[in-house]
């Protein structure tokens, strides 16, 4: 029958923003979609996401999924799209999609194109765009199997909104562990406790380049708790150890598209620009006015950044 | 430990990206290739290992066309002991490199565990160690932070999005994926690179790891390049420059 199946991202039995993008995916493709929302403790998760328009919320509610390990989660998902006759399986590019997708793609002998930013449908044929070699260039992936698997970029897929109504419900049962990798097993989840939001959904972020050194926090949290925002780093700056590297934003770190992004003291080195070019304001301060950053920087300082930060902390607040 | 390091080639990060002619690809003359710098840090893991279990021996892994020896002779500078490479085309997709991987590690005698970095500084998508698990039937961790080596099993940390962290306990063999910044990559040694120069790297042929042409699911087509854009770069003092920058925030941007 075809159509869509997305993979919804449950974390404490909450539905997870990122789930949403998917869900935007499945919408612009058109023709049915359903929504798998698998874990332990789903029932809550399932009725919020009853009212995005799909055909049925499939339901796979069992404690051996209570936490995620691939090797527990890919062969449901693949099962579910199997039986359902699901062409497409999708999932938001999060940390989550990025381990889950490519294992279930495997199992259904599917094309998998990862962490795509638009998709065109032409003639009943489907292209999707996904940014090369660190942003510099773009390129359009055709999958040449029947079944397809997708994670879409969160930043370029603006989150679905509920649309009313309430799809039906219903229940399938868990598929068995993979035979030579059922023995992962999760141990712990650590959350940190930091106050500020999440850089995949802060509406700003500050981010820092090596030349902050020690100073990393002292001069760049001023900056983002007057104005809510993530912090966020160079590859640099993590690898010198200024900044942890989970912060890191680039080609190989997080990939940011907040409202306004402050690239301070970073030089742009592509990769980190792949991680943060769809941001929609950049203001970048470098000393180096020949630095690569000010080539997609809307606002540019040329400016000593130990300087130009307090001084930008002082106005904002005189300012606001 | 027979321990394996699957490795990428990538044009270095320095160099300028061109489209080839019938926009099927980047332009390939001329652009400096490299170990990718993910990479980097999965051969250093692999090292450290060795290093801790006498006997242990490392083996780097790549595919691609003939180029890739470099690569694998850059991670044998660093101090691994052999090397394989199988020959796949130059458009070959993930899941055939993957698949290719998978074979050649079939291949071997005895697999106790499998690194990989980051990686996909090229094409950017990040799913070569898990679909090579998936074809070689290993359990795998990816962004892994740190990592504690038991003798059967290892434990993981791994960082996921909102500042937390999972702990995952897997058995070996495993597929390891580890972080950038999980340690710091020793340089390669003069004496090793005039070394690695000589020794053999075991060159393998697609149809040795069972893998042929329809391994190839997605197919790249009509690259472009991202167009630029221009900057309003601020002028003045300190004082000016702050005023007028959160002025143009508030009135042209509208995004504070």
């Amino acid at each position: 029958m075809g159509g869509t199946l997305v993979i919804a991202e449950i974390q404490d039995g909450k539905v997870r923003k990122s789930t949403l993008s998917a869900i935007r995916f499945a919408k612009q493709v058109g023709g049915p979609f359903a929504i798998l929302a698998l874990g332990a403790g789903v029932g809550a998760a399932a009725q919020e996401l009853a009212g995005f328009g799909a055909q049925k919320v499939i339901v796979v509610d069992d404690a051996a999924l209570k936490s995620y390990t691939c090797e527990r989660f890919a062969p449901t998902v693949a099962k579910v799209a199997k039986d359902g006759g699901w062409d497409t399986v999708a999932v938001t590019a999060s940390a989550f999609g990025k381990d889950l997708a490519p294992r279930v793609a495997v199992k259904l002998a599917a094309g998998y194109a990862a962490d795509i930013n638009l998709v065109k449908v032409d003639g009943g044929k489907r292209s999707y765009r996904r940014p090369t070699y660190a942003g510099n260039a773009f390129s359009w992936l055709e999958i040449t199997t029947p079944a397809h698997v997708v994670s879409v970029r969160q930043t370029e897929f603006a989150a679905a909104a509920p649309s009313g109504g309430s799809s039906p419900t219903e229940t399938a049962a868990r598929a068995p562990d993979d035979a030579a990798a059922a023995r992962v097993e999760f141990v712990s989840l650590e959350v940190g406790k930091s106050e500020r939001p999440d850089l995949g959904e802060a509406r700003v972020v500050v981010a820092g380049g090596r030349s902050l050194k020690e100073q990393f926090n002292q001069v760049l949290e001023p900056l983002a708790d007057g104005l809510g925002a993530a912090l966020g780093a160079s590859r640099a700056a993590c690898d010198a150890g200024y900044a942890p590297p989970e912060v890191q934003v680039g080609q190989t770190g997080r990939t940011v598209a907040p409202q306004l992004y402050f690239a301070i003291g970073i030089s742009g080195a592509i990769q980190h620009i792949a991680g943060m070019k769809g941001s929609k304001v950049i203001v970048a301060v470098n000393k180096d006015g020949d630095a690569p950053i000010f080539q997609i920087a809307d606002y540019g300082l040329v400016a000593d950044l130990f300087v130009a930060v307090p001084e930008l902390v002082k106005e904002l607040k005189a300012q606001s | 430990m027979n321990i394996y390091v699957c490795i990428e080639q990538v044009p270095d990060a320095d160099a300028r990206i061109q489209l080839n002619a019938d926009s099927t690809g980047i332009a390939t003359e001329g652009v400096k290739w490299v170990l990718s710098s993910c990479d980097e840090f999965a051969v250093e893991e692999a090292l450290r290992l060795r290093e801790k279990n006498a006997g242990s021996t490392v083996t780097v892994l790549s595919t691609g066309p003939t180029r890739v020896v470099e690569a694998i002779r850059a991670a044998m500078a660093m101090g691994a002991d052999n090397g394989i490479y199988v020959e796949t085309p130059e458009t070959a997709d993930d899941n055939l490199t993957a698949k290719a991987l998978a074979g050649a590690l079939k291949n071997e005698a005895k697999v106790d565990i499998v690194f990989t970095g980051k990686g996909d500084e090229d094409q950017g998508t990040a799913q070569v160690s898990q679909l090579l698990s998936e074809f070689a039937g290993l359990p795998c961790v990816t962004l892994v932070l740190s990592a504690e080596y038991g003798a059967s099993s290892v434990k993981c940390k791994r960082a996921i999005e909102g500042g937390a962290f999972e702990i995952v306990e897997c058995p070996l063999p495993a597929v390891i994926g580890v972080e950038n910044g999980i340690n710091e990559p020793r340089f390669p040694s003069l004496l090793k690179t005039i070394k690695s120069g000589k020794k053999d790297v075991k060159a393998l042929q697609m149809a040795d790891v069972g893998v042929g042409d329809g391994d190839q699911k997605t197919r790249f087509k009509n690259f472009r390049l991202a167009p630029p854009k221009r900057v309003n770069k601020i002028r003045g003092g300190p004082v000016t420059q702050a005023k007028e920058l959160v002025r143009l925030l508030h009135e042209e941007a509208k995004v504070v």
